[in-house]
């Protein structure tokens, strides 16, 4: 979580502070999918723009689950939430494909 | 240990750093090894067991095992820095899970000339990478251009000093945004376009480029470094957030 | 049982308040504002920005941002509630009353849900009966400035009864239909309708 202060706090401005890239949530992949996924190759569905899963961009932070988004056309490529009982759901419509 | 699977740490040793910056070795006893660049997951589980989870660099190089070493940001407000910060004392635990990510690592064989570019705490997983390559004895030119606001805020900055004057590839290049003391030589500013293109002149458009800290900066560096003639995938990109993380 | 391990001191941001009326089951109370974040912050200028009612209307209506803050505005002081398990006690925000909006329109007899669309893609449903009697509203300020972009600026649905997943940030318009139809999170593991004081988190609760 973070507060308005934590936003305030660097010299470089910016309102998208919060984004990250999907290295910061590589250890959750990992337990979902059984594999280290930064480095896999995927395709987004949307403008077909391949990159590797690491680089796409993270929304982890304070909300009810994770998206990860195309970084050219910020569309949504995969998404996961965590039930209560440590399953996840996992949506990767937003992929054309992923490499494993 | 599958580096999903959550060991115990325990806390070997606690290091101030800078005003707000504290260095945490722990001791994992499962640990295998780790390539620079890499993070940890941390968790801490209260008495009633709720539970917080974050993510942070290694700052250690491979090779000191069982012991690894945390650098942490105290992020105001925050929920876990401030009690790592605060309250941890040495033998305390929590569960560790790692090493994380393929992406954003260096590997020592690698033959490109490199460029770290660091803003406040994003320096550690870059700091693993300048460790490696010393301890490593690879030659490759090296140049880290790391922004900080004030003097006092930069981490490492007497080991830094001392790498940097051995003479081996290392250049360490500071930029001080918000304070800068008498006689200070380095720059005084944001990194901005015209920086980049005076590191470049010296480290050649061939460099395999790292970036890390807050995301605005990230992506301004990483817009930068790519207007300059890098192509995207030179350029890896590590966005801490909004702070240090 | 498995052997958990305890970190000595360690409580997180909780705050040990007396848990009274308005904190919810399963909720801390935080005095912080954090910032949830599904995707980057929309920028769009506010001389093209509108607010539209559509779909089971007589006729579909839309408002400039001139026309938005002319409209009939107050403060409303609520309690937020986050599923991820934070409540903000005595928020203030400067908005229009969704009433007020649906005034302005000839709701068919078959309409019977609202989807709200946003800038960005997201999308949340809810019954109508949860958005009329004052329960919600559209919020242009907070705290008494322009409600900061990062917190849904310009303009952000609020829905204080509700898990605030409901209170859709960026939102332009909102859709009545006859049919529901999940939003972002509602099909995707969390509660059609997100009660937080019979904690309606997840599908299945």
């Amino acid at each position: 979580m973070t507060s308005d202060q934590e936003l305030q706090a660097t010299d470089y401005p910016g309102e998208d502070a919060l984004t990250l890239d999907a290295n910061a949530v590589a250890g959750t992949l990992h337990e979902i999918f059984g594999a280290e996924m930064t480095i896999a190759a995927s395709r987004c569905a949307h403008c077909g723009n391949r990159a590797q899963l690491g680089t796409l961009r993270a929304y982890c932070m304070g909300g009810p689950g994770v998206v990860l988004r195309c970084s050219v056309c910020a569309q949504v490529v995969l998404r996961y939430m965590r039930r209560p009982d440590g399953s996840y759901l996992v949506d990767v419509r937003g992929a054309a494909y992923i490499r494993m | 240990m599958a580096p999903v699977t959550w060991q115990v740490a325990t806390v070997a040793d606690l290091r101030v750093e800078t005003p707000r910056v504290k260095t945490v070795s722990l001791l994992v006893p499962g640990w295998q090894s780790h390539r620079p660049g890499q993070h940890v997951d941390i968790r801490l589980t209260a008495e009633d067991g709720y539970q917080a989870q974050r993510s942070y660099s290694i700052a250690s190089a491979p090779g000191e095992q069982p012991l690894i070493a945390l650098t942490v940001e105290r992020v105001p407000d925050g929920e876990v820095s401030p009690f790592l910060h605060d309250d941890l004392m040495i033998d305390d635990r929590f569960e560790v899970r790692g090493p994380i990510g393929g992406y954003f690592v260096w590997d020592s064989a690698a033959a490109d000339p490199l460029l770290l570019v660091a803003g406040g705490s994003g320096v550690v997983p870059l700091m693993a990478i300048v460790r490696h390559r010393a301890q490593t004895g690879s030659g490759v030119p090296c140049t880290l251009l790391y922004s900080s606001r004030t003097a006092e805020d930069i981490i490492y900055a007497d080991e830094l000093a001392r790498m940097g004057a051995r003479g081996d590839g290392l250049r360490v290049v500071h930029t001080l945004t918000r304070a800068q003391p008498p006689g200070w030589s380095g720059y005084s500013r944001r990194i901005d376009a015209d920086m980049l293109g005076e590191v470049l002149a010296t480290t050649g458009a061939m460099a395999q480029a790292f970036v890390c800290g807050p995301t605005p900066l990230v992506e301004s560096v990483a817009q930068g470094l790519v207007g300059l003639g890098l192509a995207p995938g030179q350029v890896r990109t590590e966005r801490f957030g909004p702070s240090g993380g | 049982m498995s052997d958990r391990i305890v970190t000595r001191g360690f409580v997180g941001r909780r705050e040990q308040t007396d848990r009274g009326q308005r904190i919810p089951p399963g909720q801390y109370r935080t005095n912080d504002f954090p910032v949830l974040s599904a995707g980057p912050t929309p920028h769009t200028p506010l001389a093209e920005w509108t607010f539209r009612i559509e779909g089971l209307v007589g006729q579909p209506v839309s408002w400039s941002w001139e026309e938005f803050q002319a409209l009939p505005s107050r403060d409303f002081i609520v309690d937020i509630s986050c599923v991820t398990k934070w409540t903000k006690l005595d928020t203030r925000w400067h908005a229009v009353s969704v009433d007020t909006l649906l005034e302005h329109v000839d709701l068919d007899r078959r309409a019977a849900f609202v989807i709200a669309f946003c800038d960005g893609g997201y999308t949340t449903n809810l019954p109508i009966a949860d958005v009329v009697n004052d329960q919600a509203f559209v919020a242009y300020g907070f705290d008494g400035a322009p409600l900061a972009p990062e917190h849904g600026g310009p303009a952000r649905l609020v829905v204080p009864h509700l898990y605030f997943w409901k209170s859709a940030k960026w939102i332009r318009g909102l859709r009545l239909q006859e049919r529901d139809e999940p939003g972002f999170w509602e099909g995707f593991g969390y509660h059609n309708r997100g009660d937080p004081w019979i904690e309606e988190r997840y599908s299945g609760d």
